[in-house]
């Protein structure tokens, strides 16, 4: 039976579940005005919140004089390439877990999460010397592999749980109509996990796009995604807080656009199996 | 032709030794059904066949080659699984010409023989339609279809009728049969359900953990049971049994007789008893009697016997029909 709700505890929690979304929504609402402000304004005291002179002068600046396209073109580069390279290994990855489980399927799982929760610097020094070595700093080729593998247990894991919800006989179906492995693959399994897959390219896109530490320690200037841009604002001559602010808004736009389209796949994919 | 011979095969998961040794002999064109009760090994040992599961041991021979080591694919069987197993992505079209594509069939080549499949199943107003838009029964046709297109050496049923409702259940088993002879093509059918098992096949193969009880006809193991476990199996309702001195009076260790070889009397018999329940089906009435000396004992008598609950009636085992077995469980 539903349970009652009466209209004033509905207005309660939706003025709660309002106030809340502000709050987390708040700081980028900031970030979005005070790209419209002059420099000045974007540190007086009071702050001003909506009663400025608005300019887009920020926006020429970093536009025509810092090469923003440049920086974005890297950052659609470095989270599709890391991307892609996930999926192709991913996929077979996540296929053998699932179907043809071993006894230590479950701690290859394990282990792989595992790697995630050590912080990343722990490792940034002997990467570093690696990158040395292979000449990989400021690559696209390097930091795209960097990116993948610091992903690829996230996106396993994602696809395994897709994977998982997958009927066996459909796959054994197609064994016994004579499909090869990665026929099998191709033509029956990919297309039912389709829903799947672009939940996990969504995330895994979002978090490369984002991804700051190596990002910023590893790339300089040929290979530098927006995050290097952004933090080229914060100079030692000082922080420029509305040209920050006008880059971090255009840095953030393109996924905002991707995050609002795919937020249905995005939402999915996260709770999946939590909900049926 | 489709001659599949099973020597010794073996399987084991971890330490459960699933199938036992199996033998067997399935000739080219015949309809054998596996039965059993749940957990029996029928399902392994159809799967070990079509080479969904690695054999532990022994060796599987289709038309005298020896297909241990080969993958399903190669094996040129076709399976119909319980769950339809249709692709969900693909319309009915592509789904049963799914194995004449992987085949590398050309695609002129491969619509005529599906638009044969479907004029055979009825299926032609559906081809262009995905699973999720048909009946169950649908499906179940659409399942065979892809399972018959590619011709294959033998057809593998995995108890394909169990999702269906008990009126489609019975269209559908008249429908494999019949597709079954004419198109004279090996198939093997797990099911649990006896009355599939005996209405259908020409060869039944009883199993029980993971062993082969009997194989024969389904009359052979109607009348000529060769352990308690097939007499106890085959037949509905269930064979009675009946030990200690009354079997030993007629002659063996355990003697069982049939609920339709039992005469009823309300005046004298050899059993006396009293009627616990009574099912009136109206062709047949199913008595439940308690006997004492042997429990509760079913007896089917033809049309309306009224028989009301706690009368008294008495019982005569026709002695042509009676079953008798030694202290193994063997039938003598």
């Amino acid at each position: 039976m539903a349970r009652k709700i009466s209209p004033a505890k509905t207005a309660f929690w939706t003025v709660i579940g309002w106030a809340a979304g502000f709050v987390v929504f708040f700081p980028i609402l900031w970030m979005f005005l005070t790209g419209f402000k002059t420099e000045l304004e974007a540190y007086s005291t009071p702050p001003k919140f909506l009663f400025f002179e608005w300019t887009t002068e920020n926006y020429q600046t970093i536009l025509h004089q810092r090469d923003y396209l440049h920086y974005a073109l890297n950052s659609v580069i470095i989270a599709g390439g890391s991307t892609l390279l996930a999926l192709i290994i991913a996929v077979p990855s996540a296929w053998g877990m699932a179907f043809s489980p071993t006894r230590r399927t479950k701690d290859l799982l394990m282990w792989m999460l595992s790697t995630k929760m050590m912080p990343a610097v722990g490792v940034l020094v002997p990467m570093y010397l690696i990158f040395i070595w292979l000449h990989l700093l400021d690559t696209h080729i390097g930091i795209i592999v960097l990116l993948c593998l610091a992903n690829l247990p996230i996106v396993i894991w994602m696809l395994f749980t897709y994977f998982k919800e997958i009927p066996k006989d459909i796959l054994e179906a197609a064994r016994m109509d004579g499909a090869t492995t990665w026929k099998e693959i191709v033509f029956v399994l990919t297309p039912m996990a389709i829903p799947g897959i672009a939940s996990t390219v969504l995330l895994n896109v979002i978090l490369a796009w984002n991804e700051a530490f190596w990002t910023l320690n590893v790339t300089t200037i040929d290979s530098a995604p927006l995050t290097q841009f952004i933090a080229s604002f914060s100079a030692p001559q000082g922080n420029f807080w509305a040209k920050l602010s006008a880059a971090s808004t255009l840095a953030i736009a393109p996924i905002v656009i991707l995050g609002w389209f795919g937020q249905k796949q995005l939402v999915r994919g996260l709770t999946f199996g939590a909900v049926k | 032709m489709g001659k599949i011979e099973l020597k010794g095969v073996e399987k084991t998961f971890g330490n459960v030794h699933v199938i036992q040794g199996v033998d067997l002999v399935v000739e080219d064109g015949s309809f054998v059904v596996f039965v059993g009760p749940s957990g029996c090994g029928k399902s392994t040992l159809l799967r070990l066949i079509a080479g969904l599961e690695d054999a532990t041991g022994g060796h599987i021979m289709i038309d005298g080659v020896d297909v241990i080591d080969q993958p399903p694919a190669k094996r040129g069987l076709s399976m119909v699984f319980q769950s339809y197993a249709l692709y969900p992505h693909m319309t009915v079209r592509n789904n049963i010409g799914f194995g004449l594509r992987m085949a590398g069939v050309d695609k002129a080549e491969r619509d005529r023989k599906v638009d044969e499949a479907a004029a055979l199943l009825n299926l032609t107003p559906y081809l262009e339609r995905r699973p999720g838009a048909l009946s169950g029964g649908q499906r179940q046709r659409v399942a065979i279809g892809r399972a018959i297109v590619r011709q294959p050496k033998a057809f593998l049923f995995d108890e394909p009728l169990s999702n269906l409702d008990a009126a489609l259940r019975v269209n559908m088993r008249l429908e494999i049969a019949r597709l079954q002879k004419s198109l004279a093509t090996t198939a093997i059918y797990v099911t649990h359900d006896q009355v599939e098992a005996m209405t259908m096949a020409d060869k039944i193969v009883v199993l029980s953990a993971g062993k082969v009880e009997q194989v024969g006809s389904p009359l052979e193991l109607y009348e000529h049971p060769d352990n308690l476990f097939v007499a106890g199996f085959i037949g509905s309702p269930k064979m009675n049994f009946a030990t200690g001195d009354i079997a030993k009076k007629l002659g063996g260790v355990t003697i069982g007789i049939r609920p339709e070889h039992l005469d009823l009397s309300r005046e004298r018999g050899a059993w006396e008893g009293i009627v616990e329940v009574a099912e009136h089906l109206g062709s047949d009435t199913f008595l439940y009697i308690t006997v004492e000396g042997i429990g509760r004992v079913t007896a089917r008598a033809t049309g309306e016997f009224a028989l009301k609950v706690g009368d008294r009636v008495w019982l005569t085992p026709k002695p042509e029909h009676i079953h008798r077995f030694d202290a193994e469980g063997r039938a003598i």
